[in-house]
């Protein structure tokens, strides 16, 4: 560019002002067009997605907004298997059981039933009706039991049905459908009969996979029942209303709903799908959603905004899970003991996690699992654990003659890539090597690639965790059992396998949970896993919502219960 | 007036001087040209000036602060840099049952630490069980007791040891009733605890901070490890986790261009020379790949290649940056090269019995230098950013490997409380995109042959 | 003409096709198990998943079909949103992902066009200084530090107002997209700026804006009429790029804003391995680039008569 050119020009402040004027008068009609097309493009989008929220509660219309973490993949509760599924579905319907606010069985589809050795019957009661005003019968449960088997189905939590007679025949094809030990004797009564004696069948059936389906309706939607707001009929307490995919619902009030005492809003809007907990604090700071999470670096300006910080334990333990296969290194004894002295929850949950609703794990069982009396853990508590280095090389030193080794191999650390489970494979990393000198390499791997070599048993220790799919010690009880598909590190004993044997068939609860107490203390002794921590929650509520409830079993949100109270108390 | 008069030795002619012929001004490379442009640019000085210093930061840093980027320092966590470091030297941590400590109400069985604050109480009037709140502010009428930290659902429970990272400093613990079904009762008790920083002398021995026979006693005072930048959220320190990640991020981010610029150079100026039909597919690959979606592919790719254990996952992603991002340069250096063909010099140069080699040496590969290297300073900040995108969505570099986007990424979750931890990485991704940028354009204006004798 | 549109089609279809099958193949290499959760199936189970999906079937076989699914349209049925069709999936999300790129890109070129020409109006005073750091912070502060923290400062400026004046996350209404938009946008906006400034220094200094002085038109119409007008057309030209860039890449926005964007589906898809909808999400915005390019390509020869199309 040439010097003087430009130096002319710029030195002409009238061409400058003048130009100025004329850009500034440009600017004022790109505004315009600007809001006409923003304008234009909202009213595009209102046929596209969302369009809800209107503020965390509507006084008016006796309505909440909340936020949930993920798209439900489908609403059939045959097939359901992600949390979000599960609270959904705990809203809109209802199995033959419930649980209360308080967390106890209760009648839910049933008025009332009785469990034997052998099976058990259950009477449905007149009131229940299905969203249509159509009468809930025994062929509904009958028909969704029936298909959740049918290998067509392809249902993955197929195996919680296994206790009813010939479940597990039909469910690999061995059997017709119809030879399953389920039969509607008349509309309101329905026969179980099981394949071997199961005391906790009433904590199964208020399970999701346990929910009815109406056979007639089933046959009209073509294959896609679930996966629409019309492609169901509900029998909960809520109905979807709306359902726009991957961004907002509308859940409202079922008119035919029997139970008085449980859906009390008559509109529930789910207007954000995010698992960005940022993003969900800020919606809760602008008012528009009625509850939200607190991780860590959340508490301090929680506690600035004088909030009413709740907690609440999902159930879930995380555990450090080794492989024992043959021919790795963590089939050793010794190894596994040494790594299980050289470490202290305490000091992960505390210093590393920071999560102020988590608990140090001490157990494989959580501290909610009831024992016979009280609770589990108080009547058989747990072996005492200490960080001991001097005893944890020791062992390493034996595991190192046993082994034929003069310096370990790398360990391979099998983790996920969310924060949490990062944040702990970093820190045993370091931990192991400063106190063991081990050489652990962590393998970071996407869900479904940690889940494919946790199947094919390509780590030495792999951060897994376990929660609960009904309320008894069992579900916890029976993971290490050799014949247990979830038992990812192939652990086997014939010792753990007995107790398992008892734990599932005993009648008498204080001869079962003494087994439940050995499971505990074996999984100790013998290092099948070194349990990290039980997951909690810190949570804040607007103050205006009241009943609502978190639970471990079932919907980790519950909305049944809950209600508007805005005399600000 | 003017003296107009001539003398006859004004009319002889002036014997040969070779002054006169000669270049007066010292001749100019096409390189010496550049760098004198280069040179007159402040912007893209300075900015060269921050790009060295970056370079002596990530390769040379590391010999002068020789902290071990994974060492996690567990008593100073998430530390801003600048805190008081002072700690008390106290006994090693020892289980606590909860005892008979004398007092009524809610109590502190011992001094508060950073090690554990220890509570007693006596069961509250009427209370079933007793919740145990922890707050850094004092509780007002508004009755917000803070982070609830252990509730006990029978009145047998009555001590509580608090350990959950404990900062120096005041708190305010609520002990609060319980009533039948665990519901919060209005009867409560409070209690303010002054908390400590403390250590043991077997960890002071561990972090290299005393001597193991410095003859150091309980209750004496020592300072902790410095940290000049602060620690991360596992204590780890921030200068050399910096440093560190000034390694993998450079890697990627410079290691990259230079790889698909490297690639793209050899295919464009092979498929320019070659000319005609295998020039057509060879240029109809390139369209393919620029069709593919960059960020999807960038992503697919990331999980196709995988990663093992122990591996941070660097050159996946390099590979997938090389794999995506070459067909540009390698349009960009045919089309210089065809163009450059058909220029006068070269027939000229040809005419006075040049040979290709000499061709390729002399003209094509200085005339195109320039273009080049400009792709690649603008390609280095395309790369820094990718890099940091990736790890946002949570698919960057594995840990415990630091990358200055993992970093940032991390820092953006405690944002509030520590902001350090997102500023430090974040200013170091600005300046050197920034640096890069500026010297990119920079580059330009002094390679563009169009540019001279206009300044 | 129509020829030429003809043959960029032609090598669009085979582009396409190049981009599937990369993808396929780059998929089915991935390790890992799209069928694999968190609790395990047996044996039987999982034979009737696959069957399903067809995977029990030979990875040539399945090639082949997922191709002649794809000429027919049709990208299956999603592995983890199941009974919903990956055509249903990219029906309701990309309309979404195409709004906010197209606002977006709306912002960086009206914003870029404006500061561009104020900067080179005023260069070496004071708004070319204050436009020009602006921009610099545009371009070097990574997306997601952009977007995490103007959520914030949204969440503080509405409770400053004492009201949501503009949400902070969600999507819907026209205030649901300001904020967004212009984040994914800034990027776009500082690189237009700079582009505008320099091509407007420029025009400035050449000779028919010193024509045009000299035969004494007034400075608006020079300056609307021979600067303004030819210092746009290098802005007009990176547009199209530009919003196919800023639609399929809009993932970060997506997610800090909670926004139901094809973007964020994708992500969610990789993390799942959901080879269906991971494969459709590809394929269709492959195509829609190479649309995008072709439609530029034939819109830049009609407007510009120095190209002809051949």
């Amino acid at each position: 560019m040439a010097q003087w050119g430009t130096e002319q020009i710029s030195g002409d402040q009238a061409f400058t002002s003048s130009a100025g004027k004329q850009l500034g008068l440009y600017a004022l009609y790109t505004l315009v067009a600007l809001s006409v097309l923003l304008y234009l493009l909202s009213v595009a989008a209102g046929n596209t997605a969302g369009g809800l929220g209107s503020g965390a509660i509507n006084v008016e219309r006796n309505s909440i907004t909340i936020t949930l973490r993920e798209e439900p993949p489908q609403l059939d509760a045959s097939r359901a298997t992600d949390a979000s599924s599960f609270v959904v579905l705990a809203h809109v319907m209802e199995g033959l059981i419930a649980y209360d606010v308080d967390n106890e069985l209760v009648p839910g589809m049933a008025e009332r039933w009785e469990i034997r050795a052998d099976g058990a019957t259950f009477w449905i009661r007149e009131e229940a009706k299905w969203s249509d005003g159509q009468a809930v019968t025994a062929h509904d449960f009958e028909f969704a039991w029936k298909r959740v088997v049918d290998p067509e189905t392809a249902s993955e939590y197929s195996f919680i049905l296994y206790p009813i007679k010939n479940a597990e025949a039909v469910n690999q094809g061995e059997l017709p459908k119809e030879m399953l030990g389920v039969t509607a004797l008349d509309a309101r009564t329905l026969e179980v009969e099981f394949e071997r004696p199961t005391p906790y069948f009433d904590k199964l059936v208020a399970f999701n996979t346990y929910f009815p389906i109406r056979e007639e309706f089933y046959n009209e939607t073509d294959g896609r029942y679930g996966s629409d707001a019309d492609m169901m009929l509900y029998n909960g307490p809520y109905v979807l209303g709306e359902w726009v995919h991957g961004a907002s619902m509308l859940w409202r009030k079922n008119p035919y709903y029997w139970n008085e005492n449980k859906g009390f809003l008559d509109e529930i809007v789910i207007a954000y799908i995010t698992q960005d907990v940022n993003a969900r604090l800020n919606l809760f700071k602008d008012g528009q959603i009625v509850d939200t999470h607190l991780v860590a670096p959340m508490l301090p300006e929680a506690m600035e905004r004088r909030w009413h910080i709740d907690r609440f334990m999902d159930g879930t333990v995380f555990f450090l899970e080794f492989n024992h296969r043959d021919g790795r290194l963590t089939r050793n004894y010794h190894l596994r003991k040494a790594m299980q002295l050289a470490q202290d929850p305490a000091e992960l949950v505390y210093k590393v996690l920071k999560e102020a609703a988590y608990l140090p794990a001490v157990s494989l069982f959580p501290i909610w699992i009831d024992g016979v009396d009280a609770k589990f853990r108080k009547e058989y508590p747990p072996t005492e654990h200490h960080l001991d280095l001097e005893k944890a090389r020791e062992h390493l030193e034996l595991a190192r003659q046993e082994l034929g080794l003069d310096e370990f191999p790398p360990i391979i650390f099998l983790t996920g890539d969310t924060p949490v489970s990062l944040l702990a494979a970093e820190y045993y990393q370091e931990l192991y090597k400063q106190n063991l000198g081990l050489d652990i390499r962590i393998d970071v791997q996407i869900f479904k690639q940690r889940l494919a070599k946790m199947t094919s048993g390509e780590f030495d220790i792999v951060l897994a965790g376990w929660g609960p799919d009904y309320d008894d010690a069992l579900t916890f009880g029976d993971l290490f059992a050799s014949w247990n598909l979830n038992n990812r590190g192939r652990y086997a004993s014939e010792e753990m396998d007995a107790q398992v044997r008892i734990a599932q068939s005993e009648l008498d609860p204080r001869l079962r949970m003494d087994a439940f107490g050995e499971i505990q203390r074996i999984s100790y002794d013998d290092v099948i896993v070194i349990p990290m921590y039980e997951r909690g929650w810190s949570f804040v509520v607007d103050p205006r919502l009241k009943g609502f409830r978190r639970r471990a079993i079932g919907p980790e949100v519950d909305y049944n219960y809950a209600y508007l109270d805005v005399s600000g108390n | 007036m003017v003296d107009l008069s001539h003398s006859a030795s004004d009319f002889l002619p002036l014997t040969a001087s070779h002054e006169v012929q000669s270049i007066s001004r010292p001749s100019l490379s096409y390189w010496q040209d550049a760098w004198i442009r280069l040179k007159a640019n402040k912007r893209a000085l300075v900015s060269l000036y921050l790009i060295i210093g970056l370079l002596v930061f990530t390769i040379a840093g590391p010999w002068i602060w020789r902290v071990d980027s994974a060492l996690q320092d567990l008593d100073q966590i998430s530390q801003p840099p600048g805190t008081s470091r002072a700690a008390l030297i106290v006994a090693d941590y020892a289980p606590w049952q909860g005892g008979s400590t004398p007092g009524t109400g809610l109590r502190i069985a011992e001094a508060g630490t950073t090690q554990a604050v220890r509570l007693e109480w006596e069961a509250l009037e009427g209370a079933n069980g007793h919740r145990i709140y922890r707050n850094i502010f004092p509780v007002g009428v508004e009755r917000a007791y803070g982070i609830p930290r252990a509730e006990f659902f029978d009145n047998e429970t009555l001590s509580f040891e608090d350990r959950l990272d404990l900062k120096p400093g005041r708190y305010y613990y609520s002990l609060v009733a319980l009533g039948p079904r665990g519901e919060l009762l209005q009867t409560v008790e409070f209690l303010e605890v002054d908390v400590q920083r403390v250590t043991t002398v077997a960890e002071a021995v561990d972090r290299g901070l005393i001597a193991a026979d410095s003859g150091l006693q309980i209750g004496d005072e020592i300072n902790l490890a410095w940290h000049p930048f602060g620690t991360d959220y596992l204590g780890r320190d921030m200068l050399a986790r910096l440093m560190a990640g000034a390694r993998v991020s450079l890697i990627i981010g410079i290691g990259a261009p230079f790889l698909f610029v490297l690639f793209g150079v050899v295919y464009g100026s092979a498929a320019g020379f070659m000319g005609g039909r295998s020039d057509e597919i060879m240029m109809r690959f390139a369209d393919f790949v620029v069709a593919l979606p960059f960020l999807l592919f960038m992503i697919l790719f990331k999980i196709a290649f995988g990663i093992g254990p122990g591996e941070s996952g660097v050159y996946p992603m390099l590979i997938a940056l090389v794999v995506l991002m070459w067909p540009a340069t390698a349009r960009l250096v045919r089309g210089q090269v065809l163009q450059i063909r058909e220029q006068a010099y070269i027939s000229a140069s040809q005419l006075l019995g040049a040979k290709t080699p000499y061709l390729i040496m002399r003209h094509m590969i200085p005339n195109t230098l320039g273009v080049v290297l400009v792709t690649i300073t603008f390609a280095i900040p395309s790369a820094i950013f990718t890099e940091a995108f990736l790890s946002f969505i949570g698919m960057g570099v594995a840990p415990p490997t630091p990358s200055w986007g993992s970093m940032s990424n991390e820092g953006i979750k405690t944002m509030l409380t520590t902001p350090h931890q997102l500023i430090f990485p974040a200013v170091f991704i600005s300046v050197t995109v920034l640096a890069f940028n500026l010297l990119g354009d920079g580059l330009r204006d002094a390679f563009d042959a169009r540019m001279r004798n206009t300044e | 003409m129509w020829l030429y549109i003809l043959k960029r089609l032609i090598q669009g279809v085979f582009t396409v096709w190049f981009i599937a099958t990369a993808t396929f193949f780059a998929m089915h290499n991935v390790p890992g198990d799209p069928l694999l959760n968190d609790r395990a199936m047996t044996a039987a189970i999982r034979a009737n998943v696959e069957a399903k999906y067809g995977l029990d079937k030979p990875l040539t076989t399945q090639y082949v079909i997922y191709l002649s699914n794809l000429v027919r349209g049709d990208f299956g049925i999603s592995f983890t949103q199941e009974n919903r069709e990956v055509n249903d999936i990219i029906r309701e999300h990309f309309p979404v992902s195409a709004i906010l790129g197209i606002l977006a890109v709306m912002f960086a070129a009206a914003g870029g066009v404006l500061w561009g020409a104020l900067t080179a109006l005023y260069r070496n005073r004071m708004p070319d200084y204050i436009i020009m750091f602006l921009v610099i912070l545009g371009i070097s502060v990574p997306s997601f530090v952009v977007a995490a923290l103007s959520q914030l400062a949204l969440v503080n400026f509405n409770s400053f107002a004492g009201r949501t004046v503009l949400p902070v996350a969600g999507w819907g209404t026209i205030y649901h997209m300001i904020v967004p938009a212009m984040v994914l946008g800034l990027g776009t906006m500082a690189y237009l700026t700079r582009l505008m400034r320099s091509s407007m220094l420029e025009i400035i200094s050449s000779d028919f804006v010193r024509t045009a002085k000299a035969k004494g038109l007034p400075p608006a119409r020079i300056f609307t009429k021979h600067q303004l007008r030819n210092a746009i057309l290098p802005v007009v030209t990176v547009l199209g790029p530009a919003i196919a860039a800023i639609t399929t890449g809009g993932f970060v926005v997506e997610l800090v804003f909670a926004i139901p964007g094809l973007g964020r589906y994708f992500v969610q898809a990789v993390q799942q391995l959901d080879y269906t909808v991971i494969m459709g999400t590809t394929v269709f915005y492959g195509a829609f680039l190479v649309f995008m390019v072709i439609v530029v390509d034939v819109i830049y020869g009609l407007i510009d008569p120095r190209v002809r199309l051949k």
